[in-house]
């Protein structure tokens, strides 16, 4: 049965931030960073929560969490509240900071993990058969007697992610699972969270700057800016919502000019190479054959459009 | 309901073991190099002894100082000295707060099922500053050997109680230094001018300091209590501030009040970082 694991309801977050005006006198004012955020998240689901730098990504996790408390608005994670019972949410979700460690940095990886056991009081046959499946399916075996500070980002990540699993979490709460890592690592991560969801239903809530990140693994998109959700659905539905584009890069054998294509927009031509523009939602396979078939063609590469570009063409949209 | 918030006692036997366990596996992983451990902690024995010597070297020069003999010096010294040293064992690690917060790795400590306090000072566990301890114990120990003190059952009892005490009041410093780290994250000097500031004040006698300072030590932040004011009893001798002989029973309340306050002061800071994240 799917019930909702993750609820929203008019969430805010007012910050009050001094600046410096002057030699001595002090200025305050209010910041929304979360500006009455409303979304529920199903058991299950895997929502990708995004949005441009400061948009109140964080933030909103941060409440989720249970580390800070909301200013308005209502908040319940497995049925309990964030902010008043930080500490029972701990043993039911599972977190992991792209950008800071929740690792014991000058420890081997295997005594984090010990400890995480202990802490967490993971009884003892669970934790050996989270253990193994993480060590396996993350390929950590080698890694276990190093010190946190001696590993590579990604493997690094890799680690975090167990860290974050070995207490069997209803909720995992991702927060740039991928920033800086390399292609090989990227796609072991995401097929990792894909096989967990599928085999043990754990709910994912996932904030990234990566497109691949989101269309790979979420069903569903929350887009916040400036602090409000402003698209809630499926992916494919963004990339109509934002009339977002990719792009077709071509190198021909020699100039020519620009190539005419129903529904296609060239963006640049620098000598033989042309960039040229069509809506995300069609397929690049026919435009690729057509425009094969009318000139002679040496390479091509397909560039998806980024999250932020997407954004932003949705409010121009919008605003238009 | 199944959402009730845990008791305070629940929550307070879960901040323990969840230190014992952090700090076990430092210990665990300090002790994977022996030799390096036993010169660090060698290290720290002998920097620390270097206050003594100072001190031995003035008496190379003077009879007493501000009417205290050397007996009678190295009995505040040791017991400042132990008290500090064991504050800075168990809770020495806190001073790192500021620093947490500032680079955001105190939320990393906020999503675990356990107190964030017992998670930091836990953190980084040295166990090497045993060396201030045992260099505060042999003090103690020339003291205990050397003064000329008529030895009563109550006496006796008193100088654990004054280390133990006295551990409590610096504990207590650490622990709202601390919290005001919350508020002022560059503000480890400040915790380090009362707790490291403080046990050097208490390792001369009182007499030779100026009355408002010792005021300020007896009532603003209760140090005095560590050594001074109890000493008074252990070695009969009178308050240079006038302070009645009763005042040598204090120090088991004047700890307890000054932890709960400490606790309170660090409540209200971790609350107020809840709502400002920063």
């Amino acid at each position: 049965m799917r019930v909702d694991v993750i609820e929203v309801d008019a969430v805010e977050k007012v910050f009050d931030v001094r600046r410096r005006a002057g030699r001595l006198r002090r200025e305050r004012h209010r910041v929304r960073a979360v500006d009455g955020v409303s979304f529920t998240v199903r058991s299950g689901e895997v929502v990708g929560y995004i949005g441009p730098n400061g948009a109140g990504k964080s933030t909103t996790v941060k409440m989720l969490t249970g580390i800070l408390t909301p200013s308005a608005g209502r908040v319940r994670v497995a049925g309990i509240d964030p902010s008043r019972e930080r500490t029972r949410l701990a043993r039911r979700i599972g977190v992991v900071f792209g950008q800071r460690s929740t690792l014991w940095w000058d420890l081997p990886l295997r005594d984090s993990y010990r400890l995480i056991h202990r802490l967490y009081r993971v009884p003892d046959a669970v934790f050996r058969a989270n253990l193994e499946r993480c060590v396996e399916l993350l390929d950590l075996a080698p890694l276990l007697e190093v010190p946190v500070r001696q590993l590579s980002l990604g493997q690094r990540m890799r680690g975090e992610i167990a860290a974050a699993l070995l207490h069997d979490p209803e909720v995992l709460y991702l927060d740039e699972p991928t920033i800086g890592l390399d292609v090989v690592s990227k796609a072991r991560v995401r097929g990792f969270l894909r096989d967990l969801n599928e085999e043990r239903g754990t709910t994912v809530l996932l904030t990234t700057h990566d497109l691949t990140d989101i269309e790979q693994l979420c069903g569903r998109v929350v887009v916040i800016d400036h602090g409000r959700v402003v698209y809630d659905g499926a992916l494919g539905g963004l990339h109509e919502a934002g009339e977002s584009e990719r792009m077709l890069v071509v190198d021909l054998e020699r100039e020519f000019a620009p190539v005419g294509l129903a529904g296609v927009r060239v963006v640049r031509v620098e000598g033989p190479r042309q960039w040229l523009a069509f809506p995300a939602a069609r397929s690049a396979a026919p435009l690729v054959a057509e425009l094969a078939r009318r000139y002679p063609l040496v390479d091509l590469s397909v560039r998806e459009p980024d999250i932020e570009a997407v954004i932003a063409r949705m409010y121009a949209g919008r605003s238009a | 309901m199944r959402g009730r918030v845990p008791r305070r006692g629940v929550r307070a036997a879960d901040g323990v073991r969840a230190y014992g366990l952090i700090v076990g596996m430092w210990v665990r992983s300090t002790m994977a190099y022996r030799l390096s451990f036993a010169m660090t902690a060698f290290g720290n024995l002998a920097a620390t002894a270097f206050d003594f010597v100072a001190i031995l070297l003035m008496f190379s020069h003077v009879e007493a100082l501000g009417g205290w003999s050397l007996p009678e010096v190295a009995f505040l010294y040791g017991t400042t000295s132990t008290a500090f040293g064991l504050a800075d064992l168990v809770l020495g690690s806190v001073d790192r707060l500021g620093r947490r917060v500032r680079d955001g790795t105190l939320d990393v400590l906020l999503v675990r099922p356990v107190p964030v306090l017992a998670q930091v000072a836990a953190d980084r566990f040295a166990l090497r500053r045993l060396g201030r301890v045992v260099q505060g114990l042999l003090v103690l120990g020339y003291a205990l050997a050397t003064v000329e003190v008529q030895w009563t059952p109550g006496r006796v009892a008193a100088v654990p109680l004054m280390v133990l005490c006295g551990g409590a009041l610096f504990a207590a410093v650490f622990v709202a230094g601390a919290a005001f780290q919350f508020f002022a994250q560059d503000a480890a000097e400040v915790q380090n001018a009362f707790t490291y500031g403080g046990n050097t004040l208490l390792q001369y006698p009182p007499s030779i300091f100026a009355k408002d300072l010792v005021r300020g030590v007896t009532f603003v932040v209760p140090l005095a209590f560590v050594n001074w004011v109890p000493a008074m009893y252990v070695l009969g001798r009178q308050s240079p501030i006038g302070l009645p002989a009763w005042c040598a029973l204090l120090p088991p309340f004047v700890a307890a009040a000054a932890l709960a306050a400490a606790g309170l002061a660090w409540r209200a800071g971790l609350r107020a970082y809840r709502s400002t994240g920063s």
